[in-house]
């Protein structure tokens, strides 16, 4: 028998201990003041430490990221940074500044260039890019973090905190860093001496401070509908009637884009004149979209469940708590974790759109000199093996799929693009720019967003493409390029094998739906403008100033 | 700048009426103006477009407008700016319903 292993058993407490001591020494109670935040980063993070950095898709812990690009790379270096989202500078700024040396994310949005810039320079490492909830899944695996910076509405004098309405990531975060001997420092907007409801309690956090302005939040979910065009118009109408109503969709996401805002406005006019009320998009996993307002106005809409909150959007959804996730002080409660879970097993639906696909139906919005990442898209647009519980939806495509005699249905996972975006860039492609993107990086597989054999639906202006009813890698090919429009890949069609697919129902034209596409106009909008969206609302919906023009 | 002219077979339009004017010019829009022509049977399209290059595209598209829709006899004269295929068929029924009488 071997002799039992002699090892210390608790170092990673022990190694709190000695954080919180040093802090200690340097008299940093629980409350910090804003400046002094740098001597406590110092204190209490070790060089080669990971670090959970909280940037979200929308709320940001931007003083304590500006804070700790500030700290002195000659006692903080090597961190390893995990964060589900690089959206502010201050967050490159770190592996500019020679404090952090390795990037473990999911999105990098506006950042995305510079993420290029020092991955080309060597001057970061990138672990992987993960979809949001394989990144929480690994906080709990092989990426806990040593210390986690979050960023909360309010903290009480115990160190209680109050999320607010962009709940978004931190209680995955904060569970993750306290319960594994980490340490979470928390920047606040405010202290109360009562907070309205506690969300995060006081003993799985260490120190909170008071951050000199309220932390940014980005309006990410704001489409205006004045933006939308009568094509988006064209191909919202095609969605609705090949897809939602045949499959009788009721459970769901939408991306963000303007495609699918257009179907959101849609609801309350072409959706209602064809009799789709209460048999369609009852049920959301959806930030509160502004653009589906009407929709909720209209008794479309039972309930939704959010990622995070939007901004301007707090007063409408705390007077709509039949339809919104909302705690006992009456104001939302978001949660992303939990949001993605609800994407994931119990949504059969995810439509959203891409910058390329190519043959196989592989997509991917990675472009040259841009490392993007995906959020959350990989996940809700991919088919869960895992599901069990049936819907009609989900049975009807999966028999399309397997035949009648299937052991299991399938999601619906639906592409919504125009064939060219602007400047005539077609969407379309023989090959991904994420293979280019992966040699450039040094990574094992191309970044793609969706898989191809999980799409079961193509729409573009030429029609809508079922996936799901092809035999052959051949015939997926044909029936992507029957609807690829005038691009290359369009016009590089068979004919003969499109019509025959058209024949069997694979691929419909507007025609097809009976839809004309004449009357694809911008009056079926059930708002054309924010303040139509304002109006929708009853005042309730305080839209940021950038889309306000009145 | 870039001029181009296209002139296709067309199935002759039974009724011809009033020119008809439909779009702006604005950025990723055009504006497209159909009036009687000369030849019944025929479409003639003349193009002055802000993007060079795509004359190809140009031609696809007019060439199944032309095929799928009672173009001959008129003259169709687009202005664009840089609109993508998608806007530029849907701009052209639009714009032929409306100079047939279909549409308000």
């Amino acid at each position: 028998m071997n002799a039992p292993l002699s090892r210390n058993w608790d170092s990673l407490r022990q190694s709190r201990r000695d954080r919180l001591a040093r802090a200690a020494s340097q008299d940093f109670a629980r409350a910090v003041p804003a400046d002094r935040i740098v001597d406590l980063l110092e204190a209490v993070i070790l060089p080669g430490d990971r670090v959970c950095l909280e940037g979200n898709n929308q709320k940001q812990a931007d003083f304590l990221a500006e804070s700790l690009a500030d700290c002195d790379p000659a006692r903080l270096n090597n961190l390893q940074m995990v964060q589900s989202v690089l959206a502010l500078p201050s967050h490159v700024d770190l592996f500019e500044r020679g404090l952090a040396s390795r990037l473990d994310f999911s999105f990098s949005g506006p950042q995305g260039g510079r993420l290029a810039k020092l991955v080309q320079e060597r001057r970061i490492e990138i672990g992987a890019i993960h979809t949001y909830l394989e990144l929480f899944g690994r906080y709990f695996m092989d990426l806990t973090p040593n210390v986690a910076l979050i960023a909360a509405q309010a903290a009480d004098a115990e160190g209680n905190l109050y999320l607010g309405p962009n709940t978004e990531d931190t209680p995955a975060i904060v569970e993750a860093t306290a319960f594994k001997g980490g340490i979470v420092i928390a920047q606040v907007n405010e202290r109360l001496d009562k907070l309205p409801r506690v969300d995060i309690p006081a003993d799985w956090v260490d120190f909170t401070v008071q951050a000199p302005h309220p932390n940014y939040i980005e309006p990410l979910f704001t489409r205006d509908p004045a933006q939308i065009t009568e094509v988006q118009v064209l191909m919202a109408m095609m969605a609705i009637k090949g897809i939602y109503a045949e499959y009788g969709v009721t459970r769901l996401n939408h991306g963000i884009g303007f495609d699918t805002a257009a179907i959101e406005l849609l609801l309350p006019t072409y959706a209602a004149e064809l009799g789709l009320k209460g048999k369609i998009c009852t049920h959301w996993a959806l930030n509160p979209h502004p653009t589906l307002i009407p929709a909720i106005e209209s008794g479309f809409v039972e309930s939704v469940h959010s990622f995070g909150s939007e901004v301007g959007m707090e007063a409408y959804v705390a007077a709509r708590s039949d339809v919104f996730f909302t705690g006992a002080d009456g104001s939302m409660r978001s949660n992303r974790a939990f949001c993605q879970t609800a994407g994931l097993y119990a949504c059969d639906m995810f439509i959203g759109s891409t910058l390329q696909m190519d043959l196989a139906g592989n997509s991917s919005t990675a472009t040259l000199g841009r490392i993007a990442g995906f959020g959350g898209a990989p996940n809700m647009g991919s088919d869960p093996h895992g599901r069990r519980h049936v819907s009609p939806a989900w049975l009807k495509a999966g028999r399309e799929a397997g035949g009648a005699n299937a052991v299991r249905g399938r999601k619906l996972v639906v592409q919504m693009v125009e064939t060219f975006r602007e400047h005539m860039a077609p969407v379309f492609v023989e090959e991904l720019d994420a293979w280019k993107l992966q040699a450039a990086m040094g990574a094992e597989l191309p970044p793609i967003m969706i898989y191809g054999d999980d799409v079961s639906h193509v729409v573009t202006e030429e029609g809508i493409a079922n996936l799901l009813l092809c035999r052959t890698p051949e015939e997926r090919e044909q029936a992507i390029r029957g609807v690829a429009g005038y691009t290359a890949v369009g016009l590089g069609r068979d004919r003969r094998t499109v019509e025959n697919l058209r024949d069997r129902g694979i691929i419909r034209r507007p025609q097809d739906l009976g839809i004309d596409p004449r009357m694809a106009s911008r009056d079926l909008l059930a708002a054309r403008s924010v303040k139509d969206l304002v109006r929708w609302s009853d005042g309730l919906y305080a839209p940021p100033a950038r889309f306000r023009n009145w | 700048m870039e001029i181009l002219t296209f002139e296709y077979p067309s199935a002759p339009l039974a009724l011809a009426g009033q020119p008809a004017l439909c779009g702006v010019v604005g950025s990723g829009n055009l504006e497209i103006l159909i009036r009687a022509g000369e030849r019944p049977d025929y479409c003639r399209i003349r193009i002055h477009t802000s993007a060079r290059g795509f004359g190809e595209i140009w031609q696809a598209v007019i060439g199944e407008f032309a095929a799928g829709n009672a173009a001959g006899g008129t003259e169709i004269a687009i202005n664009d700016m840089g609109a993508t295929p998608a806007i530029v068929s849907l701009r052209l029924v639009q714009t032929l319903a409306e100079y047939a009488g279909e549409r308000q």
